[in-house]
């Protein structure tokens, strides 16, 4: 791609700044917008791929929107896309912070500020649960429900029960897969 | 110039050693502003907290860009900015690029079978921990009129999220205030 594509570069700018701008509890409750942008709207990638970014970045490190945006900008439209999926994500709501938190710091005990972010909540929690759904729902297109589960109850053990961090399980389950043998005959990688 | 190097060091330890995305790394990023370089009392980084809370977009980056523009004008919350979002992101570039070549491999292809039940309850964890928040704050009833209304929106209706969280801010400031 040796000439710009602005039409794609708008897309990436307005598909982050979308999901940055409504959402609400930092960055992990706005992956089910991403994912709605990024899989759904402009059918960038499937949701094989976008699980696997989001696996990544999980066991990397850091704010998971600005890796998630960095790396999603990149793949769809090359260093500048990665510039223009940060940009997007992060000015707005950066210089929405530094010009209105005088004003806010008067309004913050105030009911309708108070009413606007106790509502938000129970919509990011079914936005997210939506998403956990659908991945659940593919896994078992893969695995079959009896692997799907009981990975899926193993990861809630250690997460929940062991206080385990999520990046160990991951780690653990990406050297698994990557380190043992390959039960088909054909071994040849892709390269 | 040292106050830049400072804050480049205060935003780079917690966007380095920070597990589970920007909300996980404020109590590392507080030790930095708070305890080691003394930008900010707790009480003012409570404050700050709070209000980058009641507003949209990813949480670690507003903070670094709000604190550094206040320890070093419009340089420092890009050096904030950077040191927040640049080591991560780096890596996380290597290893999809390296993921990438691979795709069709089926141990790549095994990998992200199995690792796709662990994201899910990832996910949900997170959902759980979302309405755990509005049970607390907005009650039980308010909190089962507003999942079960967005959920027909999103999933039945087929409204877009923006128009659900627009709906959601704006039940929120007329009947829960």
């Amino acid at each position: 791609m040796t000439t710009l594509d602005l039409a794609l570069q708008k897309d990436i700018f307005i598909s982050f700044f979308r999901a940055g701008m409504l959402g609400y509890g930092g960055g992990p409750a706005t992956i089910p917008l991403v994912h709605k942008e990024v899989v759904e709207t402009y059918g960038w990638m499937d949701d094989e791929e976008f699980s696997d970014i989001l696996a990544i970045g999980n066991t990397l490190p850091g704010p998971i929107m600005t890796k998630m945006a960095g790396y999603i900008g990149y793949r769809v439209g090359g260093k500048t896309g990665l510039l223009t999926a940060l940009a997007a994500t992060i000015l707005p709501t950066v210089i929405i912070m530094i010009a209105l938190i005088s004003v806010l710091i008067n309004y913050r005990e105030h009911a309708v500020v108070q009413g606007m972010t106790s509502a938000i909540a129970p919509v990011v929690g079914v936005m997210l649960f939506m998403l956990a759904f659908n991945f659940l729902r593919h896994s078992k297109r893969d695995l079959g429900w009896p692997v799907a589960i009981a990975l899926g109850v193993i990861s809630l053990i250690t997460f929940e029960l062991f206080n385990l961090h999520p990046a160990i399980l991951i780690g653990a389950l990406i050297l698994y897969a990557l380190l043992k043998k390959s039960p088909s005959k054909k071994e040849g990688e892709a390269a | 110039m040292i106050e830049y190097w400072h804050l480049f060091i205060a935003f780079l330890i917690p966007g380095i050693v920070g597990y589970g995305g920007g909300p996980a790394s404020i109590p590392l990023i507080e030790y930095e502003v708070v305890q080691r370089f003394e930008w900010m009392t707790t009480q003012e980084f409570g404050e700050v907290l709070a209000l980058g809370n009641a507003l949209p977009g990813p949480i670690a980056t507003k903070m670094a860009g709000y604190i550094g523009y206040e320890v070093g004008g419009v340089i420092g919350a890009t050096v904030a900015i950077s040191a927040t979002v640049i080591p991560s992101l780096i890596a996380m570039i290597v290893l999809l690029k390296l993921l990438l070549k691979f795709k069709n491999s089926p141990k790549v292809k095994r990998m992200t079978a199995l690792i796709r039940p662990a994201i899910a309850i990832l996910l949900a964890v997170l959902a759980y921990q979302f309405f755990a928040t509005s049970y607390e704050g907005a009650g039980l009833v308010q909190t089962m009129i507003l999942v079960t209304l967005s959920f027909l929106a999103l999933e039945k209706w087929n409204i877009h999220p923006a128009y659900v969280i627009i709906g959601a801010l704006t039940y929120g400031a007329v009947i829960l205030s």
